[in-house]
């Protein structure tokens, strides 16, 4: 999995060459320096030679100055490919995200791919950045400490063939342990989170119904076991350090008994023993380093898991039957189609929805809550695809069309309507990049746009908020609907998008729709019946099925729904 | 986790401190004990280091193996209760922290319920949500290892500098001022980074409200083929990103290599003066060795030093952020009147009586000590009631009216016109500025809160569901529901025929507020929850609006006969909705501007019949 996400380092790779290389040059010096001191002591004090102890004190500030020349330059060059292996991955996730069918998305959730794309990341480019160092140095100082032991004296060093491996294990089976602990407390921490997150956003639900006390004990427990967790699993990481230091002091302790015996049998020099205990230390040091490193990979490994699994997620809606065809006139049909969000669900739907829908006419879709009609013309711009039986524009089954295509063809104003931060010129050219001033104006008139633009402080450069805030639930129909006919759709699709204007303004937006998009097919999901009487064909959806099809006349005549629809909204029209 | 906060200098150091000591509590003797066994730990390590050297001089050298064996168990026992120090602290420090930090959250979560609503209109939920996250860990983090480090650190550098003194106090003026020089670097640095960290941060909070914008608008981005402009605009703040980490981190970790080549210099600076003073006999070469090796150790605890210490002043000043909070002043709640079960005698008096027959009583205390029932009918009473949410802009002036129990009252307004604020009045979700608001012919002030909002039910325009499942989200209304309640309530807010429909009914899991269901199938569970409360006042704003108009008229009818001869407040943009209401409100401005029956509104011709032939568009 690290392999994995360290692939995205590669365009980075004369980056990471250049700080392991500073890196170990830096530490080079660790060793140098001491040796160059030696100098000083053993040659320039005895012979009292001032000469020699300037050369060799500057020798050691050049030293001094090179290491703080590649000290700096790792620094530099461990940020560079830190930061460098988070952007990627956030670029990476990124695209990925955008390919996401919403099966793909409801599998995450939103909240929780925000978080994968930053904190995650945050988490593993920090690692990466502090961790740098002591990964390179530390190997490269225990090997070299390691081999200049032996080299002084290979019975003494043998000590080490049993220290290093004692704390490897130790260390081993700390680390090992404490990875099932680490993920348990994120999973912990989450719920808290949850929890804390789903009161701040509902707090007027739970003090509206007197909830605190029911909250607070939903809190507590979560927050408990949050606490004896983590307890356990810093608990066990934190026993890296004694455990560490009982080796180090059991290694000197041998070596001085050991070293001692040596020595009085004139086997070692005094001057051997105080430097191999100072390379013992070095060792150890290197050791523990090193089992740092791995604690903090350890605890950035759930990053990891949870960056991965996003990368992973099978797109499960593809352009792998895409043909190079264009949709040409716009008449739609929808052939004995089924559809169901997820495979496992028991129940459809949508059943059974066979209409033909000719090129250019206007259809009206009626049905109560839940009757499926918002899903049904997803289904059209294949936001989801369907389940079974076949979906065909212009003779071509949806699937065969690329996606982009099919979707530049298809004109849609959700029920949802989202408006961007930004300009409300900004939204608008979301419908067409190059939009000219002419075309913004001729949509805007059509949907009414205009009535109320002039009223705004900057007029199309206001700035709006995030989802639109600024504006009222009808304005933003308006300019949202405007959005779509930018485009020139050849099929245009309302879902219920005119229900915070006023009757007049809707009649007026669709006297002007059928103006400027004669020939395209036009599709309107409306709960008033007054928004949909005039169209061609009206369908009636009932959970998820075809109820009736008919035109206002014949609809009123033999569809008790219909007629009830129109009776309970009929009072007060028309006065 | 790296701990990469750069830090905010807390402004009230003491006060925080000796705040944050207060969570020890009974644990302050075990603080102290932490720092002896820190101590312990670090004096084992510094003695052992000092040891070696009469080790091989004296015993060594001579060849004195009894004598040695003597030194290295004495030693060994040393560094065993060092040892043992360091597990000892180590862990009490980890169960401290983690205790602390628990009780921390604990109060914080208890706090956050008593605040009034207009805290949280005044802060964001990420900055609320930061306090429980980011705030607590820096705590636990510090806490858990930060305070051991800086105690050791401290004791090292100490007993370094002594030692130094001790050998030469001459050579020793050089180290100490490198040890100063390194001390101005890592404060002048950790400022710097400091600077660049806040500029990463903004970066960040930049790139995640775009994603999170993106991700909730997908469906509009995938319907305008928008994808290749949203990527180059995340591209874009990606990179901004980027480079400003870039810039934050390569400047914060020059800091030890930096460090450590001053320590270089200041090892080649001492090395030279000291062969001098060598040759002119002002020191031995055994000291002079000796020196030099502590010379080499002043470094590495000098960073850690400074290094702790920043990490101790980000945790103090998020904690000095939680104890804002803290204080910040919960719901006054003045009210002494209680809400209690009572029954009805034959000569029509009240008596309070603990199994409910479904009446309820005000209970008033008197001054005598005794108290008087009241019953609760839902007479609810507006006088000349002044209200705005800042003390400059008034959002409702001199309102009056009169709901009579059982009466549906309902308001039509635009958007800020004050229909919501009206009935946050009712269940004092604000505090009124002047007038009065008596419900039952009690001032609303005089009132317990919870008992005053456990009278009444509010289904609110954004509804919010909670994690668990469809069964739990209705049973929140009344907790002790059983699963026919349950399900009656949903069939009363027709509820019943979808949720049936779910993969496993009542049973489905709730994920993220509902986000798997549609917005109107979420008021349905929100209308649910309220009816199963069987409160004598309800109130319904905006709670059909994303409901079909003949779904709606069931749930009318089904509230209806569950609210027979009880108060209702209805808000409602679309007209349908409330045409049957008693008495129907216009409002505008924070004015009542019509009043009266949908008849009678009618016959006015006024703004409301405007409304009604779709003249007028709501905003």
């Amino acid at each position: 999995m690290l392999k994995r996400l360290f692939s995205y380092l590669r365009p980075y790779r004369l980056q990471t060459v250049l700080a392991i290389v500073c890196i170990e040059l830096e530490a080079a010096f660790e060793l140098i320096i001491p040796m160059i001191m030696a100098g000083i002591i053993d040659v320039g004090v005895p012979t009292g030679n001032k000469a020699v102890i300037f050369q060799k004190g500057f020798q050691m500030v050049i030293c001094a100055i090179l290491a703080l020349i590649f000290g700096v330059g790792s620094a530099r060059f461990s940020a560079v490919i830190g930061q460098g292996l988070g952007a990627e991955l956030r670029k990476a996730e990124y695209r990925k995200l955008q390919s996401f069918s919403f099966s793909n998305i409801d599998h995450f959730r939103a909240s929780s791919l925000v978080t994968r794309l930053t904190s995650d990341v945050t988490a593993i480019q920090n690692s990466v950045s502090t961790g740098m160092r002591p990964a390179c140095r530390a190997p490269f100082m225990m090997l070299l400490s390691l081999g200049l032991s032996f080299v002084m004296n290979w019975k003494l060093a043998l000590v080490f063939c049993v220290a290093a491996p004692l704390l490897g294990v130790m260390l081993f089976l700390i680390v090992k342990n404490v990875r099932p602990l680490y993920g348990k407390m994120q999973g912990a921490v989450d719920l808290v989170n949850r929890i804390v997150q789903e009161n701040l956003t509902a707090i007027r639900v739970v003090k509206a119904y007197v909830r605190e006390d029911y909250e607070t004990a939903k809190f507590e427990e979560s927050n408990l076991s949050l606490r004896n967790t983590a307890q356990k699993a810093f608990g066990l990481a934190a026993l890296n350090m004694p455990s560490m230091q009982l080796v180090m002091y059991a290694t000197i302790l041998c070596l001085l008994w050991i070293g001692g015996g040596l020595i009085r049998a004139g086997g070692m020099q005094v001057g051997e023993l105080t430097g191999f205990l100072s390379y013992v230390l070095q060792v150890l040091n290197a050791l523990m380093m090193i089992s740092n490193v791995f604690m903090m990979l350890t605890r950035s490994l759930a990053s990891c898991r949870r960056i991965v699994e996003v990368l992973d997620e099978e797109v499960d809606m593809t352009d792998d039957e895409a043909k190079e065809i264009e949709v040409t006139s716009g008449a739609i049909e929808f052939d004995h189609v089924f559809f169901k969000y997820r495979q496992e669900a028991p129940e459809y739907v949508l059943s059974d929805i066979t209409v033909s829908i000719k090129a250019g006419e206007t259809v009206g879709i009626l049905g109560s809550t839940g009757s499926a009609k918002s899903t049904l013309v997803q289904l059209i711009p294949r936001l989801y695809d369907i389940t079974s039986g076949s979906l065909t524009i212009d003779g071509h089954p949806v699937r065969e069309y690329p996606m982009k295509h099919l979707r530049d063809a298809v004109g849609m104003v959700l029920q949802k309507n989202t408006l961007f931060s930004g300009t409300i010129l900004d939204n608008l050219r979301w419908g067409k990049e190059d939009a000219d001033e002419e075309e913004i104006r001729a949509v805007c008139s059509i949907a009414c746009v205009d009535e109320f633009i002039g009223r705004l402080p900057k007029g199309y450069d206001t700035e709006l908020g995030q989802g639109g805030a600024g504006l009222s639930g009808g304005q933003r129909q308006r300019l949202c609907i405007a959005r779509a006919l930018l485009k020139k759709p050849k099929i245009l699709i309302l879902d219920d998008s005119t229900s915070a204007v006023d009757t007049a303004t809707d009649a007026k937006i669709r006297e002007g729709l059928a103006a400027y998009l004669k020939d395209s097919t036009k599709l309107i999901i409306a709960q008033r019946v007054t928004s949909v009487m005039h169209a061609d064909k009206i369908l009636i959806l009932d959970h998820g099925r075809i109820q009736a099809i008919g035109t206002h006349e014949t609809l009123l005549k033999e569809n008790a729904m219909y007629q009830e629809l129109y009776h309970s909204q009929q009072e007060g029209v028309g006065l | 986790m790296a701990r990469y906060v750069g830090y905010k200098k807390p402004k009230n150091t003491k006060k925080t401190v000796l705040r944050l000591m207060h969570y020890l509590g009974s644990h302050k003797i075990l603080l102290f004990l932490v720092a002896v066994l820190t101590a312990i730990g670090s004096l084992a390590n510094i003695m052992g280091t000092y040891l070696l050297k009469p080790v091989v001089n004296n015993y060594i050298l001579p060849g004195d193996i009894p004598g040695l064996l003597k030194m290295v168990l004495l030693m060994g026992l040393m560094y065993l209760a060092g040892v043992l120090a360091t597990l000892g602290y180590n862990q009490l420090m980890v169960r401290m922290a983690q205790k602390v930090v628990s009780e921390i959250r604990h109060d914080l979560f208890v706090h956050t319920q008593s605040l009034p609503l207009s805290y949280f209109d005044a802060h964001t939920h990420g900055e609320l949500m930061s306090r429980f996250t980011s705030d607590a860990d820096t705590i636990s983090e510090a806490l858990n290892s930060s305070f051991t480090l800086l105690i050791q650190s401290g004791i090292i550098i100490t007993g370094t500098i002594v030692m130094l003194v001790v050998l030469n106090w001459r050579l020793s003026l050089i180290v100490l001022f490198f040890m100063a020089l390194m001390f101005l670097f890592i404060q002048f640095n950790s400022r710097r980074s400091h600077k660049y960290f806040t500029e990463q941060q903004n970066n960040l909070g930049s790139l995640s409200g775009f994603v999170e914008e993106m991700v909730t608008g997908q469906k509009v981005e995938k319907v305008f083929n928008h994808e290749a402009q949203d990527f180059d605009e995340f591209c874009r703040r990606n990179e901004a990103l980027r480079k400003a980490g870039t810039r934050a981190l390569s400047y914060s970790g020059m800091m030890i290599p930096t460090i450590v080549s001053l320590s270089y210099f200041n090892y080649a600076v001492s090395a030279c003066m000291g062969g001098l003073f060598a040759l002119a006999n002002l020191i031995d070469i055994g000291s002079l060795t000796s020196y030099l090796v502590y010379v080499r150790q002043t470094a590495m605890p000098m960073n850690q030093f400074t290094q702790q210490m920043n990490f101790l002043l980000a945790a103090l000043s998020g904690a000095e952020r939680i104890f804002e909070m803290l204080d910040a002043e919960p719901e006054t709640d003045e009210g002494t009147i209680t809400l209690c079960k009572a029954e009805e005698q034959p000569d029509g008096t009240l008596t309070q009586c603990e199994p409910s027959r479904g009446v309820y009583a005000w209970k008033c205390p008197e001054a005598d000590g005794g108290f008087r029932l009241v019953p609760l009918k839902g007479d609810v009473r507006f006088f000349d009631v002044v209200f705005g949410y800042t003390p400059e802009k008034k959002i409702l002036n001199h309102i009056n009216l009169y709901a009579k129990p059982g009466q549906k009252i309902a308001f039509v307004g635009s958007t800020g016109a004050g229909k919501t604020t009206i009935i946050n009045l009712i269940n004092r979700f604000y505090e009124i500025d002047s007038g009065t608001i008596t419900y039952d012919g009690l001032d609303v002030r005089d009132i317990r809160k919870k008992d005053l909002r456990f009278s009444l039910s509010m289904v609110i325009q954004d509804t919010h569901l909670f994690t668990g499942t469809i069964a739990d989200n209705i049973r929140y209304g009344r907790l002790d529901a059983s699963d026919e309640d349950v399900r009656r309530a949903a069939k009363l807010a027709s509820a019943d025929s979808f949720i049936r429909r779910l993969p496993k009914g009542y049973d489905t899991m709730l994920y993220s507020d509902g986000g798997n269901l549609s917005q109107g199938q979420r008021q349905l569970l929100a209308i649910a929850r309220a009816a199963i409360a069987d409160p004598p006042v309800l109130i319904l704003d905006e709670a059909t609006s994303s409901v079909d108009t003949a779904t709606e008229r069931m749930i009318e009818r089904g509230m209806d006969s569950l609210m027979e001869g009880r108060t209702v407040f209805v808000i409602a943009h679309r007209l349908s909705t409330v045409r049957n209401a008693k008495a129907i409100l216009v409002l505008e401005h924070g004015e009542i501007i019509e009043r009266g029956s949908h008849e009678e509104l009618l016959e006015m011709k006024g703004r409301y019949y405007k409304l009604y032939t779709g003249q007028f568009e709501l905003e």
